[in-house]
Order: structure tokens, then sequence, then C-alpha cells
């Protein structure tokens, strides 16, 4: 080992400068030899962002939900109640629009991992090195579409009159129109990229030699891909899933733009916020998407999902 | 990888199905922004150069890119520093409430829009009392845009592996010095593709947006949503999303370059 | 070693929560100061932040031809930046920011504004274009309190029953077409999106079944109200979508996906030119709106927001604000910039008076009862939620 005062020469016979004794020097030394320390300084700066400007928010947030508000002058009173958690649980309206959100959340979900699976495989496993490098451009670019001029470019497509019906109207059919199908239809197509990556990733972990192998002890396509494949990239599946599910879960903007009449949780909360000025009861609903997500976060951990986000 | 004939056939022809499905309604955007209508409305009437005449002399909309790109760069850079300080440490050490620290990174993506933005609009005016402006935005894009960082970054810490870093401090490197040198060229592609998903991210965020910032911060998001109330500056908000697009093909291809060169092999 | 540091965790975990509650617990109390009329007008700020319904402050970025923002910051210097906003409720609610110096606020805004504390009474001898306002709509109940004026009128206008002519071939004449159970329109049907819609259903009401005994559209008593529920959500089974925002609206009897809605005349006048859309005032009657330019009580920009409410007081900017919404002028000179006066009924006291303007419905009842509680506008959200389900 070399001590900090000898100097060394390299094989090109340059010399290597004498090592100093300077205060960054003394840092190193110390941060090298003391994990801890470097822990520290790696966590607090992050840390300290997400508590204080994430978790204090929510917090004074969920709180009011635990408080009154004047209805007429919309001013917050500290009057600690059950009241609005109360009226949470027990309507009939929040029954109702809770299920419907977690239908549109799992179908969107639904669809956007069958429509993911074979275009990341493809990506992944079949295209070349040039053509995958097109297709995830590709898949990326939308991201970069406005979210609201998306929606639009939907409410347009959907319409009455608008190309959908246009294609069905030689067939007869009547096309969905605005409502909860245009809903999860919209909401599919706008989560679609986000479904795909982690999906697309995890299939590049796994290694060809595996399905070769498995293709070489007899299995045909479909079974290599069914039993070697799928439980390797269900984590992947998972990660993509929590996208599609946690961003449908709270959405108000699509279903507002091509939902028609309908309302999701999100809209609840908006309204409340918005239309009510009535913050506690917008919080009392905004735990029930809150404890839905952590919910579902909580039991995926497991499967490694939040691994492959 | 060996698969049949028939196999691949069908993976590329649901993959070109998915894609022209994902940009049907891109088309739709393109042509509207050619359209006379200036409702939306399918088909158009006619067609005209006319928005992109305006688009490109309206000065709500430059200023609203403007705006936008600020924002994005200075919360992209604050999630860069963030994320990778965070991943480091949740990559590298043991301790207690890991889990909990992954779960807190991943919160402000996981949570829905309205119930972030109304927890910092409250944040802001009620508790803190500060009014809101361009910095409660940028504050808050950044709380959300350190996951995307986070997710690329441990990834690619991942493969990396020690050995390279130990084996600089074993030749003298101070700790400053191998990140400089030896762990951060490693990193980054990741740091690029991260940083890029995280400014896409605040480019297009509305929600938050919305209620986070001031009166007269005008990022892209609220100009849209403001215009589409206008029926004559409509079609203009459709010239918008169509550069954007087109703008994005550079800065997503350089990510896949700098991603191809370090690629695993198959 | 693990015991010690769980310890350690749940005091550091006690610590965090109790100091999280405190913290909050002081902090989430949202302001509403107390609002003091301004008494001398001084210098210009520069500029002035004004929220508005969509078309009221236009600085030709619409349409280079309606701009009446510019001359105004040519004569004082304020640069106007102004905000729309599709709901009364979105306006009072913005206005909790103190982020604004003036709001258009509709009558359904103006008293919960007052009564929050957001608003400050206006010292109308410092408006010299005031005193040409017409006099019919210069204190009324939504814009005053005890005699203090707390703003200055803009123009006042119905909510119009619009319909697809080449659908509705037979012209309405009544808002059945809207209310009908067994539509044949069903899913083409629009109504307005705010629990305000909810005086609709009554005037409606007031109408098909008088022995309810309405009298007055605001003031609605549990058992009224609840007959206006079923109304609407009869009415709800053939919405096939609620509008707050114009391009949704404008968009949707352009594609001829709402065949009849209520609607504004600024969203006729935007219509795709030529259209089979038309616009009547039912016989029933119908609610509407009078607004009014109101300054805030926080406003930073107070003497700017002054200049502002003296301008768009002024015959000329009136005339040309009014005429592009489609609403009658607040000021009696303004007819003369302007040849539509006749359609709106500018100036027509006796008019005027039938439309049902939009005004917060509260406990005390409206009509003048005293042996019934009314239902206020908490209750009235909360049953617009449960209409929309």
């Amino acid at each position: 080992m070399n001590t900090t005062s000898d100097v060394t020469s390299r094989r090109d016979g340059a010399a290597v400068p004498p090592i100093r004794d300077t205060a960054a020097r003394r840092g190193s030394v110390f941060l090298s030899s003391h994990p801890r320390a470097r822990l520290w300084l790696l966590l607090s700066a992050p840390l300290t962002w997400l508590v204080v400007v994430y978790i204090v928010a929510l917090v004074a947030l969920l709180i009011t939900a635990f408080w009154k508000v004047d209805s007429f002058t919309g001013e917050i009173q500290i009057d600690w109640t059950f009241d609005n958690i109360v009226t949470v649980i027990t309507g009939s309206l929040y029954h109702v629009v809770t299920l419907r959100t977690l239908g549109v959340a799992l179908a969107v979900t639904i669809i956007d991992i069958a429509l993911a699976l074979p275009i990341a495989f493809f990506m992944a496993k079949v295209a070349s090195p040039r053509m995958q490098r097109i297709l995830v451009i590709a898949v990326l670019m939308p991201l970069w579409a406005s979210y609201l001029v998306k929606v639009y470019a939907w409410r347009s497509v959907l319409s009455g009159e608008g190309i959908l019906q246009w294609v069905l109207n030689p067939f007869g059919i009547e096309g969905p129109g605005y409502g909860i199908t245009a809903t999860i239809i919209t909401l599919s197509y706008l989560w679609l990229p986000y479904v795909i990556l982690p999906i697309y990733a995890g299939l590049e972990r796994v290694p060809d030699s595996l399905i070769e192998a498995s293709s070489d002890l007899g299995a045909k396509s479909w079974s290599s891909i069914r039993l070697i494949v799928f439980p390797m990239i269900l984590p992947a599946i998972i990660a993509g899933s929590i996208f599609s599910f946690c961003l449908s879960l709270g959405d108000y903007i699509t279903v507002n733009i091509v939902g028609g009449a309908s309302q999701m949780l999100g809209n609840l909360v908006y309204t409340n916020v918005g239309t009510a000025n009535n913050l506690p009861l917008a919080a009392a609903v905004a735990l029930i998407p809150i404890i839905i997500i952590f919910g579902y976060l909580f039991t995926v951990r497991r499967t490694g999902a939040l691994d492959n986000l | 990888m060996k698969l049949s004939r028939v196999s691949r056939g069908v993976l590329a022809s649901a993959t070109g199905v998915v894609l022209f499905l994902i940009y049907v309604p891109l088309m739709v955007v393109l042509v509207n922004s050619f359209s006379t209508s200036q409702s939306l409305s399918w088909p158009p009437p006619g067609f005209t150069l006319e928005w992109w005449g305006k688009a490109f002399q309206s000065q709500g909309a430059l200023e609203a890119v403007g705006t936008s790109v600020q924002v994005g760069i200075i919360a992209t850079v604050v999630a860069l520093v963030l994320g990778t300080a965070i991943s480091f440490a949740l990559q590298r050490f043991e301790f207690f409430g890991r889990d909990a620290v992954s779960l807190l990174v991943i919160l402000p993506i996981a949570l829905p829009g309205i119930i972030t933005g109304i927890a910092l609009n409250n944040f802001f005016r009620t508790i803190l009392g500060v009014p809101l402006s361009i910095w409660t935005v940028v504050i808050a894009h950044a709380t959300f845009c350190v996951v995307t960082v986070f997710n690329n970054v441990i990834a690619r810490l991942r493969r990396m592996g020690t050995s390279l870093e130990e084996a600089s401090a074993d030749l003298g490197a101070g700790v400053w010095t191998t990140f400089r040198l030896i762990t951060f060229p490693q990193l980054r592609s990741a740091l690029f593709a991260g940083g890029l998903l995280a400014f896409a991210l605040s480019f297009d965020e509305i929600i938050v947006t919305t209620l986070t910032a001031g009166v007269g911060v005008t990022p892209l998001q609220i100009f849209i949503l403001d215009n589409m109330f206008r029926p004559a500056q409509a079609p203009i908000v459709s010239v918008i999303a169509v550069v954007m697009i087109l703008v994005s093909i550079v800065p997503i291809w350089v990510a896949q370059r700098l991603a191809g060169n370090e690629k695993v092999v198959r | 070693m693990m015991k010690a540091k769980s310890i350690k965790a749940t005091g550091l975990g006690f610590l965090a929560a109790a100091s999280l509650i405190a913290l909050t617990a002081c902090g989430t109390s949202s302001g509403g100061s107390s609002a003091g009329m301004l008494e001398k007008l001084g210098d210009n700020e520069g500029q002035v932040n004004i929220l508005a319904w969509p078309g009221y402050v236009e600085d030709g970025t619409n349409d280079p031809t309606v701009d009446w923002v510019t001359p105004f910051t040519e004569a004082t210097g304020c640069k106007v930046n102004a905000k729309t906003y599709g709901t009364s409720d979105e306006a009072v609610s913005l206005m909790k920011t103190g982020e604004y110096d003036v709001v258009a606020a509709s009558g359904d805004a103006t008293l919960r504004l007052i009564a929050g504390g957001d608003v400050a009474p206006v010292n109308t001898d410092l408006i010299p274009n005031y005193a040409g306002i017409y006099d019919f709509l210069k204190n009324k109940q939504w814009n005053s309190v005890d005699g203090v004026s707390y703003g200055i009128p803009h123009g006042y206008g119905a909510n119009l029953l619009a319909y697809n002519s080449d659908v509705v071939t037979e012209a309405p004449t009544s808002w059945d077409l809207v209310f009908a159970a067994d539509s044949p329109y069903k899913g083409k049907i629009s109504a307005y999106d705010s629990p305000i819609y909810i005086a609709d259903a009554a005037l409606y009401l007031m109408n098909t079944q008088p022995d309810l005994g309405i009298t007055n559209p605001y003031s609605l008593d549990e058992t009224q109200l609840a007959a206006a529920v079923e109304l609407l959500k009869a009415q709800r089974v053939n919405v096939g979508e609620y509008w707050s925002d114009y391009l949704k609206a404008i968009s949707a009897l352009d594609s001829g996906d709402t065949v009849a809605t209520t609607t504004w005349q600024v969203i006729m006048n935007y219509l795709a030119q030529p259209t089979a859309v038309k616009a009547v005032l039912p016989n029933e009657g119908a609610t509407g709106w009078s607004d009014t330019w109101m300054v805030a009580s926080a406003a930073k920009n107070v003497n700017c927001a002054y200049a502002w409410l003296d301008y768009i007081a002024s015959p000329e900017a009136n005339a040309a604000a009014t005429g592009w919404f489609g609403e009658a002028p607040s000021s009696a000179a303004a007819c003369d910039f302007r040849e539509d006066c006749d359609a709106f009924n500018a100036g027509d006291e006796v008019f005027a008076n039938k439309l049902w303007y939009w005004t917060t419905p509260t406990a005390k009842c409206l009509d003048g009862r005293t042996d019934v509680t009314c239902t206020d506008y908490a209750a009235w959200t909360a049953a617009w939620q449960e209409i929309k389900g």
C-alpha cells in the first residue's frame, strides 16, 4: 500500500502528485471510515425536504377533516368533530362513487397491462437494436403532448360527430359517447406509456439464455413465456400497474372532459374544495383514495414491485 | 431469441396496432391545428395555416413556454440532487426505516394530484403564510419529480456495483474525486433519463400546478387550460401540442443513444 | 440494542407527531380581514389582478377587434392580469387566496364574499362613472349591505334555453324541453354544473307544481328542495353531460352532442356559423345574473382597482364589454354605443325585475317567511353532489 507521502510513478512515467493534507482530504478520510456519517449526509437534505414540504402539508390537510367550516363564509373553524368522517363513511353517494372509481382504475389497469405486454415484449425481445430505439422514442413521444390536449383530442374522437362514430357508422354501431366507458378509454390511453416502460425494463432484464434453454428442453414459445418469463416480470408488471391504478384513482379532469355527467372520487374532492369551499369535507373524502393507495402499495411491496418503478 | 414465426408475426402486429392507437388522437390534434373550426369539431370544415402563424407570434404562449421551461429546469436540478442522494442512501446502506423512506419518495406521485395540490396550497398559504409564486410551483414539482430520478439512478446503482469505486479509493482518491471521476460517468445516462422524465413530468403537470401557482405565473399547462376556454385560441393550443411533440424527439433520442452505449447484452 | 433503538424511534415518533399537530393547529385558519373602505385615491400601482367571467376582460388576444383592456392600460398605466372562472363557487374559492384585486361576481357569490370578509365596501364617491349607472341596479340586495355599496353593477342577463332547431323542429316555449322525464333527446340534454342550477328547477316547479308554494326559487324549505332534487334526478337520466366551461358547451352544441341546454348569449355568439342552434327565453321566465365589480379587502393594487371600476362603468367600455358577453348594460349611456340594446331589454326595469337573479340561498328565507328555515347553500351543494351521483 502506498503511504501518503510517497511519490509514486505511473507506468507511463508521469508522477502522481503527492497527497496533501487538506480539509477536503480529512473530510474524505472521515467519511470513508464513518459510513453512518455518509448516510446522514446523503439522507438529510432529501428527507428534510420530503418530510417538511410533503408530509407536513399532507398531515395538515388531513387534520382539517376533523374540523368544521362555516357554510356561509367558508371560514374554517377548529372545532373537533367526526362529522365529516361519518358523512363520508355512511353516505351512499360516497359508496357509489368509490366503487365506480375503483372499477375504473382496475379496468384501466387491466387494459393497459394487456396492451403493454405484447408491445413491451416485442421491443425487448424481438426487435433489432435500431428498431428498439425507434420504438422507445415512439412510445415516449406522446408523453410530451399536453395531458389536456390529449384528453380534448379524445373528446373530439368520441364525439357524436367524431372519428370513432364515423368509422362505426357503416356498421350501424353506436359509439360509446361520453361517459364511464369514454373515461376508461381515455385514461387507458393516457397512462399507457407509463405502464409500457417498467414492463419493457423488466423484460430487458430477462436473459435470452433462459428462454432458449427452455425451448431447448422442448417447451413451445407460449409455454416458455408463460412459465419462465411471466413470473420474472411480475414485479415489473405490478410496478406499471401502480402508475395506472394510482393515477386513475385520483383523476378528475378526464372525467370532466369526456366523462359526461359522471363523477369520480377526484371530482368529489375538487368540488368540495372549489364549489363548496368545504376543505374539511374534501379532506375527509381525500382519505378514501389515500387509504386505498396505501393499502395497494403495502400489498405490492412484498412482490418487489417498488424496486421496479 | 428463438420464437416461432407465428409468434413474431403476432407480436409485431400487436405492436403495430397499439402504436396506431397511440397515434390516432395525436393525428387528430395535428389535423385540428390546421382546421378552420375554432371549437375542435370533427371533421374539420377547412384547412388553414393561420393558427401556426398566430401561435408563434402569441406573446402569451411564448411566455408560458418560457415559464414552464424555467420551472422544469430548476425542479429537475433539485430532483436530480435529491433523487441521487436518496438512491445512494437506499441502495448502499442498511438502516432502520429504509422501507419507509422508499415509500415516502413514491408518495408524492402515488397520491392523487388533487390531494397533493390542495395539501401544498394549504401548506403554503395558511401554514407558512407565503403568497403563491413561481417558487411554490418549483418546490411542488421538485417534490414529485424526485421519484423519477430515484428510480433510474437506483436501477443503475444496482447494476453498477461498488468494485470500481472501491478500487478508486484504494488508489487514494478522495470521496468527491471518486464520485466525480468514477461514479458520475457511470450514472450519467441514468441521470439524463431520469432528468428527462422529471422534466417531462413537470412540464405536463396540471393539477398541482394550478393549485400552487401564483397570479401572473402561467406555465404552459395553465395557459392551455385558460385558452381552452377561448374558442379563438383553442387551435393555437393544438399547434403548441404538435410543436411540443416534435421538439421532444431530440432529447428522447439523445437519451436513447446514451443508454444504448451501455446496454446490457441480451 | 434493538430495544434502545425502538424506544428512541417511538419517542422521536411521538415528538414528531405532537409537533406536527401543534404546527398545523396554529397554522390552519384562513384569513378574512375586516374590510375597510378606501378613503382617497393614490397613485396607480402599475398592475391589477382581475378575476372575472370569461369574456369580461378582453385584451385582443381572443379576437383582435375585441379589446377594451388595452385602452385602459394606456390611459392608467395599470397592466391587467386577468383570470377567468367557470362558476361562482370557483370565484369565491379563488378570492380566498387573496391574490386578486378586483372580482366580477354574480349575485350568488357577492354575499358570500361580503360575509367572508373577502371584499371591501366600495367608495362610490371615488368613481365618477357610478353616477351614470341605472338606478334600479344600485344598492340591491345582492350588492349592498345596510345601504353600503359593495360594488359597481355590471350588466344583467338571463339564462336562456338553447336548442338545436334541426333536431328540435318545433320551437320550444317552455323549460319542458330540458325537464321532461321521458325525453326523446335522452343523452343529449345538458345543464349548468353548479348547485345554483337548483333554482332553475325550482322556477320550473313554481309553474308546474304551484301547490308546493314556492314564491322565490332561492328560498326553498326542506320539502321544496326535496321536490327540486327529485326533478333534477329525473333530469339526470337524460343528461349527456353538465357544463361549467364555455368550450365544452360550445363544442357540444356545435357537434350536436348537446341538443338542448341552458345557456348564455355569449356562448351563442361563439358558435360556428351558420348554426342551427337557437336560444329563447321560455314562458316560465328564467334565472339570470346581475354582476357586480367588487374590490378585494386585501387588494394590493387598490388604486388600479378603482381605476378599473371607473373605466368599466364608463359608457363606451361598458357597451363593449356587455355587448360582447351578450347582456344588458349597466351604464345608461352605453346604448349610444350599442345597436342591440332593445334585444336585451336594456334599461327596462320591469323586465329586469322579472328575472330571478342568482343570489345565495340562506337559512333565513329570502321570501320573508319566518315560520320555516330555508335551505342554505351548503345544503344545495350537498344536494347537487347527490343529484350528479
